[in-house]
């Protein structure tokens, strides 16, 4: 951003919608740079059980583990923003828009929880 | 919000405006604060006391004609609407030209780019070609009616324009007004130019840039909502060229 | 899509037809990251290895036809969302951002289908 309107800290953006499409952007690219990863993990299973078994082995570590929590929050945190954003464009307008952001927010973090309860 | 500026207000007010171009700079002035001051008040103020060579934009100081909008602390407002009380409560007051346009000098941005956009959004009404018999009857109740309502009390002051993320990133973007406007028309039942219209805005520049950040909705001075507008159109392109009719 | 010349012309029927893919790949991959998520949990609970996965997997029409559709509308709705960072934050725009679009796609459902390979 450039020009006088901004010369200060922007707050136009202070907002939920702007933070609601904030993590969303970040969420899905995040999750589209993994997925290629993703892809060739699991695509180890084409060279024998056995290596893809000693790949499996070696993501039980803890660092992988909190890798892996956060892929879980911003996986259900982009379906859960997902669905906000549908609703914004396919539903009839609701006021409650910061409850949208907090809403699905909250999700991602319930779910990283429950995995990584059960991890 | 606290009012800290009670109805007799008094003392001096220390305030920020910008003077020159893009590239100009925040020149301070001090000015007598007054009950139910205004932003505009205080700009004029400055340049009917101190320096007449500052430029600003005002006209009906009534909130109708949308001619007075400015960044006042970093957020775009219609300034002879918003009270000094109500957003200089820490002492501070910064006025600057909009942003998302190009600055001419001091407070004044050039409109036009703004305007021009109405125009390519095909935001004017477009009557049918053969003469109309009678007179077109539409219901106030009619979901049409209610969709055109909501969108139709915009002044054209650009707060919106310069509360978008969009039209920043892609300075071709038709931006939540003209956007706005266009939804208005298409949903007004006596406008013969719904197919021209939704192809124009289509395009990559157009409704579907928009991902919904609702900035224009939280700015707006007349309530209005953009983003449910833009939605609007996107709902009604992705049907129009379901039907090969973009 | 994307040509240099007519591009003005093809410019709202292609972003309108972006927008419907994105949409309705938005709402398959809802239906699939949900129970992609229930999966994630039940299998960590039961222990990660190669033969829990594969005996899950392997020659199963519910497994073949579950991943192929989530890769599939994964190759269609990543994209359209990357192309969307790659015009408003990079500034690519033309040929080059629709050539882009395509590669991810096509580099997405080559590695999604490679994987399900190995999996069913």
């Amino acid at each position: 951003m450039s020009g006088p309107g901004f010369a200060h800290r922007n707050p136009v953006r202070a907002q939920p919608g702007y933070l609601g499409f904030l993590i969303h952007r970040v969420s899905g690219l995040a999750l589209a740079l993994f997925l290629p990863v993703h892809f060739w993990a699991l695509g180890l299973a084409l060279d024998g059980e056995a290596r893809f078994d000693a790949f499996l082995a070696w993501t039980q570590n803890p660092v992988l583990k909190l890798v892996e929590t956060v892929l879980v929050i911003l996986l259900a945190v982009h379906l859960a923003g997902g669905l906000r954003v549908l609703a914004i464009e396919f539903l009839p307008w609701h006021r409650r828009q910061k409850a949208a952001v907090a809403i699905s927010a909250g999700f991602g973090v319930a779910m990283g929880l429950i995995f990584l309860l059960n991890a | 919000m606290q009012d800290t500026a009670p109805r007799d207000a008094s003392g001096v007010l220390a305030v920020e405006i910008w003077r020159g171009g893009t590239d100009g700079g925040f020149a301070r002035y001090e000015v007598p604060r007054r009950a139910n001051q205004t932003v505009l008040d205080v700009v004029t103020h400055v340049q009917r006391q101190i320096d007449p060579t500052l430029a600003y934009r005002f006209a009906c100081r009534v909130g109708m004609c949308g001619s007075c909008a400015m960044t006042v602390n970093g957020r775009p407002r219609w300034t002879c609407r918003t009270h000094v009380s109500k957003v200089a409560a820490d002492g501070r007051l910064a006025v600057a030209p909009l942003a998302n346009l190009p600055v001419v000098r001091d407070l004044v941005v050039d409109m036009a780019p703004f305007f021009d956009k109405w125009a390519r959004a095909e935001g004017r009404f477009i009557p049918p070609q053969e003469p109309q018999s009678d007179f077109a009857v539409v219901k106030p109740a009619s979901a049409k009616r209610r969709a055109a309502d909501a969108g139709i009390e915009c002044i054209g002051c650009a707060v919106c324009y310069a509360a978008c993320d969009i039209v920043g990133w892609l300075p071709d973007y038709l931006g939540p007004a003209a956007l706005n406007r266009a939804w208005t028309l298409v949903n007004d039942v006596r406008d013969a130019g719904r197919d021209r219209r939704l192809a124009a805005v289509a395009g990559d520049a157009g409704c579907h840039a928009c991902h919904s950040q609702q900035g224009c909705v939280s700015h707006c001075p007349k309530q209005l909502n953009p983003t449910e507008s833009i939605a609007g159109l996107k709902r009604a392109t992705a049907w129009a060229s379901l039907r090969g009719k973009l | 899509m994307g040509l240099a010349a007519g591009q003005t012309v093809n410019a709202a029927r292609v972003e309108a037809w972006l927008w419907i893919a994105q949409r309705l790949s938005a709402l398959l991959l809802a239906a699939c990251v949900a129970v992609h998520l229930a999966v994630i949990i039940y299998a960590t609970r039961q222990g990660v290895s190669a033969a829990a996965i594969l005996g899950r997997t392997r020659g199963s029409p519910v497994a073949l036809a579950f991943y192929g559709t989530f890769v599939a509308a994964i190759a269609m709705h990543v994209p359209i969302g990357l192309r969307a960072i790659l015009r408003e934050s990079i500034g690519w725009s033309g040929a080059r951002l629709e050539l882009a679009t395509i590669a991810l796609a096509v580099l997405l459902l080559a590695l999604g289908l490679r994987a399900i390979g190995g999996l069913v």
